[in-house]
């Protein structure tokens, strides 16, 4: 993520501070599972509705085309604006809509990216939609270009990694930058690669683990690593 | 500096600041238990610029960037959001920003309403000349009904008040539906848009000259008289609306054509939203005041024409003076 390779759906935005916030875009696929979760509440809503304004009559039937219209039409731009930019199945699936500057998105700016949902639906089923998104390069329908929003993933708050105390030992042989990041990445990850992984990946580092072998050579890896982050031995 | 003692440097500041960011993202932010105070907050941010970019160029590990990242990215977002104005904006918008946008667009504004009104003229003009000709259009179940519903000497039958709310909701989702569609559909190069007008022109025309053929002239004329101004001009309107980002995707001029159709929609979502005020305002004649046959034909006429003053007289000159 923070070394974006040209595989990463990656929107690099500069800020007016001078550095770049690094976005991840979300595709169609993902939206389009918000899209058909957002669908479920805003029909189940209407379902609930026609039966509570069953007992209304005529008038109870006026007051559902009513919010028949500002569901179909509001819905989105309500739970964007006044939402973190989220509807519901946005939000189920970590995503967010924001303007391409990465700031939240204003009101125009979702009225507009909603009310042009109408023409990404057609011919069938957001048709011209998707290839908009497959052409565009941050993944945007018409909407979201004539808007000028994206949609992208909120991640998850990253907590700080801890190597685990230990020794801290220079490592044997000069490495270059890319390598000492390998190193280092290697033994963060640590809690989320199972023993035999590491003790496979170890075994690949002969020259730097002198000639150690299983769990000792993966410790001594670690241990390197400690002395790159700076930590005293 | 190594990565360690860098991250320990500065790591009291990362928490006070994550935690000022917790209080803002709240629904009701809560500025004063905010470890930072907001007179603090930008050049807190600003710090926080600087040592992700030093993180990034002495290549620290990947956790720590995205955590910088993070935090960088959430404080972006509290200072650069656009602020939220209510009220009173909204009653700057109705009383003078709307009709200015619109006489901005005066020669897009005639050529809807040609694209809309001369349909509507010849087609009306047509079948009532030779008024099988609507048969071209709907189908004869259509018709049949239309007539039923305009045939005079119904004076008596009332419709009741749930059933004026019941048009008041169908008026609100059809006519504000189709005036959204109008707009949206500009995008593929204005011809959703014209085509809305031409096609809703072609169809009020029919109907009004096979029932003005048939002689059903009172019951028609003093249904429509109400609403019309307000609904046909909300109807040229959408069609203004939506030939604007046409226009700014065929011809962006010197723009690039995503910029041209970003500050084209920017514009006309504004004169979109004049249109629904419009067009609830019609609904609301239509369905309570409209429908109402005990109301007399000449004071039905009369607010018709009052009708068509105010809205030549707000969209030509309210908002002209400075406040």
């Amino acid at each position: 993520m923070s070394s974006p390779v040209l595989l990463d759906t990656i929107r690099r935005v500069e800020t007016p501070e001078g550095i770049t916030l690094n976005l991840r875009v979300a595709g169609p696929v993902a939206r389009a599972l918000a899209w058909g979760m957002d669908s479920l509440i805003r029909y189940g809503a209407l379902w609930g509705l026609s039966m509570g304004l069953a007992v209304l009559g005529w008038g109870g039937f006026g007051i559902w085309l009513i919010a028949l219209f500002l569901i179909e039409w509001f819905y989105p731009v309500a739970f964007e604006m006044y939402a973190d930019g989220a509807t519901p199945g946005k939000k189920a699936l970590g995503l967010q809509v924001v303007l391409v500057n990465g700031a939240p998105v204003d009101w125009p700016a979702a009225l507009i990216r909603n009310l042009l949902r109408a023409v990404d639906f057609l011919p069938v089923f957001y048709g011209f939609g998707v290839v908009a998104m497959l052409i565009s390069r941050d993944f945007q329908r018409l909407g979201d270009l004539a808007a000028g929003t994206m949609v992208i993933y909120r991640d998850p708050p990253v907590k700080p990694l801890a190597l685990p105390p230990g020794p801290a030992l220079p490592p044997p042989l000069a490495l270059s930058t890319a390598e000492q990041q390998w190193l280092i990445a290697f033994a963060e990850r640590g809690p989320v690669l199972n023993p035999e992984r590491q003790e496979e990946l170890a075994a690949l580092l002969a020259d730097c683990t002198s000639g150690l072998q299983g769990v000792a050579a993966v410790e001594r890896l670690r241990a390197h690593a400690r002395w790159l982050v700076g930590e005293h031995p | 500096m190594k990565q360690r003692p860098f991250e320990q440097r500065y790591a009291a500041d990362w928490r006070a600041f994550a935690a000022t960011l917790d209080r803002l993202e709240r629904r009701k932010p809560d500025r004063n238990a905010a470890p930072l105070s907001m007179a603090e907050f930008p050049a807190a941010y600003r710090r926080l610029c600087q040592q992700l970019s030093i993180a990034r160029a002495r290549c620290y590990s990947g956790p720590l960037l995205d955590r910088l990242n993070q935090l960088a990215l959430r404080a972006h977002q509290q200072l650069y959001q656009a602020p939220r104005r209510r009220g009173r904006a909204a009653l700057d918008f109705l009383l003078a920003d709307f009709p200015r946008r619109v006489r901005a667009d005066a020669r897009l504004f005639w050529l809807c309403a040609a694209l809309f009104y001369l349909p509507l003229l010849g087609m009306g003009l047509a079948v009532h000349q030779s008024p099988e000709l609507i048969y071209s259009l709907l189908s004869p179940e259509t018709v049949a009904e239309i007539e039923e519903n305009y045939a005079p000497g119904q004076e008596a039958v009332d419709r009741a008040a749930a059933a004026d709310l019941a048009m008041f909701g169908y008026y609100i989702h059809n006519n504000i539906g189709i005036g959204f569609r109008t707009f949206a559909g500009g995008v593929l190069l204005g011809v959703g848009a014209a085509f809305m007008l031409v096609f809703n022109g072609v169809f009020i025309g029919a109907v009004s000259g096979y029932l003005t053929a048939r002689g059903y002239i009172e019951t028609f004329y003093t249904f429509v008289a109400g609403h019309g101004a307000f609904e046909l001009t909300g109807i040229v309107l959408a069609g203004v609306a939506g030939l604007k980002l046409g226009w700014a995707v065929a011809a962006p001029g010197r723009l690039g054509r995503a910029e041209a159709l970003r500050r084209a929609a920017a514009e006309g979502v504004r004169l979109i939203i004049g249109v629904a005020a419009l067009l609830v305002l019609a609904a609301f004649i239509e369905a309570f005041w409209s429908s109402n046959r005990a109301i007399p034909a000449a004071a039905k006429y009369a607010v018709g024409g009052a009708g068509w003053l105010l809205v030549i007289a707000y969209l030509g000159w309210a908002g002209r003076r400075a406040p």
